[in-house]
């Protein structure tokens, strides 16, 4: 018998819409997946095991008797997973964060409104870095989720458990947030497809925000018409965020070619920017290699790919870590013990929001609210905040320009290294900042960035990244398509990750245990 | 933009309102510096001449429709609070003597 977990979000449609399978039987065995698998990879935060069973009904007997338009989306009755800082009625919802703990969201977020109403299942809600900031899902306050293709190693983050959960098959789609790389970067560690759409995309009302002006919901999945799919479901304007921008959502999103030639015929003739920038002071060879490798079969397809240049890439690292944390420090001002959340300390309003927010947080969220409220402090404010806005202007300028020029789209590493070990970078934040590289100017810039698997360096998984114009999520899926479609045949593409069979071994350390023995052992 | 003082780190630290041990404070004095180091960076680039950018989408105003839609029940979005009373959050008193200011 086929192992449901195994079906691509598509063929979970097909199967659905043929009657060969029920909702119930995808649910469960997903619910199955992720229960066994959660002890070794620490994906999820809450499996809600009769709320999805319930929804799984929900669906088969939408299936059973369509009522017209609103039953024809494709993840009618398919699993999904939710990053825990999405809002879901009457669940916990933590945001990766102990001061959070216990607070249950009292309404539903627009984007599960929208899965509720194409009729998606929710399993429950994956590990996350705390507020979303992290780029290795150690700064989760429920420890760190491992990496399926090395149980030592990280699957980036901060969406690290919705990559996983992913990866590892406990759900064929899941949603991340991206902010400065948090949905590229860990589908790229984990051998996956994500996208950040552009900026006012995805209404963000009842997301935990991080930092307003960056932040933006993503699909994950296993191939790009899986990705293309969840992205059509929970996209659009929404009055309650007004970020959200009033641009039509396009139904080809839905119809991407099945077809491998059709798709990679559809290269021909693209124009793509190489910037040579992205291949930045540190990245690993090999993973370049593989850019590079990736680049020739775009060209042999009928691309012409030029090498560009974006100037101001070096100064984005600068630039992200002034302008997140300085919104971030402004966001996480709500966190005062008063209205949700425990509040710690038994004393005045000062000395509670001191021991509350000093004992809530954790050492990654601290950092940043520290430099945010510096960078915005008095005296401060024009030298750091204001100068960063300005070099924004310069970054987005770069990516305008090259745009203007008639380039369909850019190709560019993900992450400049592999999956790396657990508390390699735990000490350093800078370091821990440079894996974001080559994904947050394009969050600085606003626009639309994908990261799909281009072959494995050391049998790690390596992320080619495509990035687009504003509003061309669309075009950037055909390109990936096509991509996907000219390495259908390649020896890495469809491999399991190297350690999924030890994922349901419950003689296995869990990801905490691992990093505490390789702390031990460094 | 010169570097962060130990008292420096006390006083964001104040602002934030975050309680923070000695080590923490410590480590975060380090850490800060280290960072603020990267963000001389910036200095390399004129920008006399620049606007700032604080969002990508040129959006215009959208105005909503004024009308009157429910507001959650107030006993489901007090059943986050740490103490309620009445229909209220209950917390220390911000005036007056017991305040602690």
């Amino acid at each position: 018998m086929t192992d449901l977990t195994r079906l691509f979000a598509h063929e979970m449609t097909a199967g659905l819409r043929a009657g060969e399978v029920s909702s119930r039987e995808l649910t469960a065995a997903h619910l199955d997946a992720a229960e066994a698998g959660n002890h070794a990879l620490n994906a999820w935060l809450t499996i809600d095991r009769e709320s999805a069973l319930a929804q799984a009904d929900a669906a088969d007997a939408r299936l059973a008797a369509p009522a017209g338009e609103a039953d024809d989306h494709p993840l009618l009755g398919v699993p999904v997973a939710l990053k825990d800082l999405v809002s879901v009625k009457g669940g916990q919802c933590t945001a990766g964060s102990r001061i959070l703990e216990g607070y249950i969201a009292p309404y539903d977020a627009h984007i599960t409104e929208r899965l509720r109403a194409v009729g998606a299942v929710i399993l429950g809600k994956t590990n996350m870095d705390e507020f979303a900031m992290g780029s290795s899902n150690e700064h989760s306050a429920y420890g760190p989720v491992a990496n399926p293709w090395d149980l030592e190693t990280v699957p980036g983050g901060s969406s690290g458990g919705s990559a996983v959960a992913v990866a590892a098959y406990h759900a064929p789609l899941s949603i991340g947030t991206d902010t400065g790389g948090s949905i590229r970067q860990p589908a790229a560690l984990t051998g996956i497809v994500g996208i950040k759409p552009t900026y006012g995309r995805v209404s963000r009302y009842g997301i935990v925000a991080f930092a307003s002006s960056l932040d933006q919901i993503g699909p994950f999945a296993r191939d790009v018409r899986d990705a293309a799919a969840l992205l059509h479901a929970v996209s659009g304007r929404d009055e309650r965020d007004s970020t959200s921008t009033p641009v039509p959502v396009p139904a080809e999103l839905l119809s991407l070619p099945a077809s491998d030639d059709e798709a990679a015929t559809g290269l021909r003739g693209k124009r793509l920017g190489l910037p040579k920038e992205y291949f930045v002071a540190g990245m690993d060879p090999d993973s370049r290699r593989r850019i590079e490798e990736s680049v020739a079969a775009l060209e042999g397809a009928g691309a012409t790919v030029d090498e560009v240049s974006l100037p101001h890439t070096d100064y984005g690292l600068a630039t992200y870590y002034i302008v997140a944390p300085a919104e971030a420090s402004a966001n996480l001002a709500r966190y005062d013990g008063v209205r949700f959340g425990p509040r710690l300390g038994d004393s005045d309003v000062l000395g509670n929001y001191l021991a509350t927010r000093g004992r809530g947080f954790g050492p990654e969220v601290k950092r940043r609210i520290m430099l945010g409220t510096y960078a915005l402090s008095s005296g401060y404010y024009d030298a750091y905040y204001i100068k960063a806005q300005k070099v924004r202007t310069l970054i987005k300028r770069d990516f305008d320009t090259l745009f203007e020029q008639g380039f369909d789209a850019l190709v560019a590493p993900t992450s400049p290294t592999t999956a790396f070990t657990f508390g390699a970078k735990m000490a350093d934040p800078v370091a821990m900042y440079l894996s974001d590289a080559c994904t947050l100017p394009v969050n600085m810039a606003g626009l639309p960035g994908i990261s799909i698997p281009c072959g494995l360096s050391e049998g790690m998984p390596v992320g080619l990244q495509l990035i687009g114009p504003a509003w061309s999520e669309l075009e950037l899926f055909r390109l990936s398509r096509g991509f996907e479609a000219l390495t259908a045949g390649a020896s890495w593409r469809g491999r399991e990750p190297a350690q999924i069979a030890l994922t349901t071994d419950p003689e296995q350390p869990t990801p905490a245990e691992r990093a505490r023995s390789l702390a031990l052992a460094r | 933009m010169s570097g962060l003082s130990r008292t420096d780190v006390e006083h964001v630290a104040h602002l934030a309102r975050l309680g923070l041990t000695d080590a923490e404070l410590s480590l975060l004095e380090g850490q800060l510096n280290h960072i603020l180091e990267q963000y001389m960076k910036l200095a390399e680039l004129d920008t006399d001449a620049i606007e700032p950018t604080a969002q990508t989408i040129e959006l215009e105003n959208i105005l909503r429709e004024d009308v009157v839609v429910a507001s959650f029940p107030v006993e489901e979005v007090l059943r986050n609070a740490p103490a309620t009373a009445g229909g209220y959050v209950v917390s220390p008193p911000l005036l007056g003597e017991d305040s602690g200011r």
